[in-house]
């Protein structure tokens, strides 16, 4: 019997006073992993924005739950800490921040919030050494800014390579896809595959069908104005494909 | 009417003889000249042009003590000096108030024929040499140095001769610490003659937090042809440690200068540069990076005037204002006619981590030719959300991604600096200034 990792209840969020999520409802066990799919516009994004904790957004209503902690109750960083990672479909560029600074202060954090010592030098490189074999990043890129001068596929690997460290109970990939060739494609989805146990879940957010051929879901949601519409199995990523988003809002109307 | 200034004369008219006695001949030589330039003048306020956010009027008006008898104030120079550069090899000497120091067997190490010792001590060894050169490029005109000319009763001077390397940097530890509120006349005089190279490491710092100090400092830094210098100041002074900084260079042709100034803690300080390239071919790079925060102020002055054809000059100055602090950079370049082929370049970029901080800048360019690159910049804003949200779902905590991203801001002008092991040393110390541990040294004296 899987345990309930994410509850969400009736998630309404809104940015500038324009209400974007018009109360979500999802609930992920662990072991899954589930696609949210949805036309532009569709509140794809903010809804991972609101669950990451981005300040962007105002929460008017509703409960998300990780493992029963209450999310939004939590700053950014501490939900973090408890086994939430976004990867960002833009990767935020750092000039000045190297790549290794970035992360031991992020892996540091995070056993400083369960009252564990802080890595050793030679502890830590090793640790870095390990994951970045999971999606074959360059060690070159190690010693650069955060995300500087990365090309679109060295973004997304060093997405997964942070979510490698960082080990999270929940990674929500938003549109993990965009900007990639297929190579890179493989790559990615073969890292995010990789790091999956019956521990974990997994929500990738895309537009597309074809990550989910690499990244295989066990539910596939609609998200339409601001409210899951349909949910399915991966059948419906194909039915969405061949048909395209006009029935769903056809439906919606 | 202001006029700070005024009791400043009488000190001089009822001091005359006591100041000249306890001075050198060539510098006392320029007192009556500096006394008629002060005739019915009057310091800076803040309706002078080019001294809209910081009045220096205001600045010399307090009642200083000025040292005239040149008493042996004591201070603890070990303690101060200890944690501060222990990483770079330099060959040292002290300024503690207004006299200089020299590091035991400091003239032993130095290289033959280069010299880094006071004023008085130069005055007797090299009269002409110091006759020469002092006063040479700051002009009497301007009332801060002329004030300090008045008054200055002693200084650093630093020689290299021609085609003479310097090997080891040249480090000047200026102390302040003395049981009354002081006002030091610091003066240097740095001459490298034709194809010498020097660099040069200032710090300033306040050792008794209680007391009120001020520092009237002029320097005059002539660069003969072909010569490089590099030099970089930080200052790490107190809440009640206010700051009047004039700095002259003069270039000849195929000269090289470098100059960081960095303001890491200060009370109100007011840094001007005023730079000639009189030759072709001179090169010059001026930085500046000022972290403040709480009520300090910093204002950086900058005119760097190309004369001559074929120079470069680039100029970058960063601050990270944070409480009530405010900061001012006024920075100018001027071509004048005939320098042609001109390449000047100025960057000022500011970072405002509160509502409350303010930021003034004026970037001036003045071009009297047609065959120029020139172009300059300025942008005050504040830390990126975008990277700030980014680090913060990382779970790196706000505050410490503040403090990551304030210190990656101010890499670029750290980067400008070219002392070996400097780079390090200037980078753990702005860490440590924005996580707020700097000038805590009992840390480091435990160790």
């Amino acid at each position: 019997m899987s345990n309930r990792l994410l509850e969400v209840r009736d998630l309404r969020a809104s940015v500038d006073g324009k209400e974007i999520l018009k109360g979500v409802n999802l609930t992920v066990n662990e072991g899954e992993v589930h696609a949210i799919m949805g036309p532009n516009g569709s509140g794809k994004s903010t809804f991972s924005g609101v669950l990451a904790g981005n300040p962007a957004y105002t929460v008017t209503e509703g409960v998300a739950k990780l493992h029963g902690v209450n999310l939004l109750d939590l700053p950014p960083e501490d939900r973090s800490h408890e086994g939430l990672f976004l990867s960002f479909q833009y990767p935020v560029e750092i000039p000045g921040v190297s790549m290794v600074n970035f992360m031991r202060a992020a892996v540091n954090a995070k056993r400083k919030y369960f009252n564990e010592e802080p890595l050793s030098a030679s502890e830590f490189l090793k640790m870095m050494r390990q994951k970045r074999a999971i999606v074959e990043l360059d060690n070159k890129l190690a010693s650069r800014s955060v995300n500087e001068g990365f090309s679109g596929g060295e973004k997304k690997r060093n997405e997964i390579f942070q979510m490698a460290v960082l080990e999270p109970r929940l990674a929500i990939l938003d549109e993990t896809d965009s900007g990639l060739d297929i190579d890179a494609l493989r790559v990615v989805a073969g890292g995010v595959n990789k790091l999956k146990t019956d521990k974990n879940a997994t929500i990738v957010i895309t537009h597309y069908q074809r990550l989910l051929d690499y990244i295989r879901p066990d539910f596939v949601h609609i998200l339409y104005k601001g409210r899951i519409v349909k949910t399915g199995g991966p059948e419906l990523a194909l039915e969405l494909e061949e048909k395209g988003y006009d029935w769903i809002k056809e439906e919606n109307e | 009417m202001n006029n700070s200034l005024l009791q400043y004369i009488k000190l001089y008219e009822e001091n005359r003889e006591a100041i000249d006695a306890g001075s050198a001949p060539v510098m006392n030589d320029l007192r009556d000249a500096a006394f008629r330039a002060l005739d019915g003048a009057h310091l800076p306020t803040r309706s002078t042009e080019g001294f809209e956010k910081t009045s220096i009027d205001d600045m010399f008006a307090p009642d200083y003590g000025v040292n005239i008898a040149r008493m042996n104030i004591p201070v603890d120079v070990a303690g101060t000096f200890k944690c501060d550069v222990p990483t770079i090899s330099t060959l040292l000497g002290f300024v503690l108030n207004d006299s200089f120091h020299p590091a035991s067997m400091l003239e032993s190490k130095l290289p033959d024929g280069v010299m880094f010792t006071s004023l008085r001590w130069a005055q007797e060894r090299c009269p002409e040499l110091v006759k020469k050169y002092y006063g040479s490029i700051a002009p009497l005109s301007d009332p801060g140095v002329a004030l300090n000319t008045l008054l200055a009763q002693d200084g650093v001077f630093i020689y290299v001769p021609r085609n003479v390397r310097v090997e080891r940097p040249l480090q000047l530890v200026n102390i302040f610490s003395a049981p009354i509120p002081m006002l030091a006349f610091r003066r240097v005089l740095v001459v490298l003659e034709e194809g010498a190279e020097l660099q040069l490491l200032v710090c300033d710092h306040t050792q008794d937090k209680e007391n009120a100090y001020l520092a009237s400092q002029v320097v005059e830094v002539v660069v003969g042809k072909g010569a490089h210098f590099e030099g970089c100041a930080i200052e790490e002074s107190s809440a009640k440690t206010s700051r009047y900084s004039r700095m002259y260079i003069a270039q000849q042709s195929h000269s090289n200068v470098t100059f960081n100034s960095t303001t890491l803690t200060c009370g109100n300080t007011r840094n001007d540069f005023e730079i000639d390239l009189l030759g072709e071919h001179c090169e010059t790079n001026l930085a500046g990076m000022a972290i403040g925060s709480e009520k300090m102020h910093i204002d950086n002055d900058s005119a760097i005037n190309h004369r001559s054809p074929h120079c470069r000059s680039n100029q970058l100055f960063k601050y990270v204002l944070d409480d009530e602090a405010t900061g001012a950079f006024e920075g100018s370049i001027l071509v004048a006619p005939g320098a042609q082929y001109t390449e000047a370049y100025q960057s000022n970029r500011n970072v405002l981590a509160s509502t409350q901080a303010r930021m003034h800048c004026k970037p001036q360019l003045e071009i009297y030719n047609d065959d120029v690159k020139c172009s300059h910049g300025a942008t005050t804003g504040q830390l990126d959300n975008d990277a700030l949200f980014y680090m913060r779902t990382r779970g790196i905590p706000e505050q410490e991604a503040r403090t990551m991203l304030m210190q990656a801001f101010m890499v670029d002008v750290i980067d400008t600096v070219h002392i070996p092991g400097l780079q390090e040393r200037l980078r753990h110390l702005v860490d440590r200034r924005f996580s707020g541990s700097l000038g805590d040294c009992s840390a480091c004296r435990e160790k």
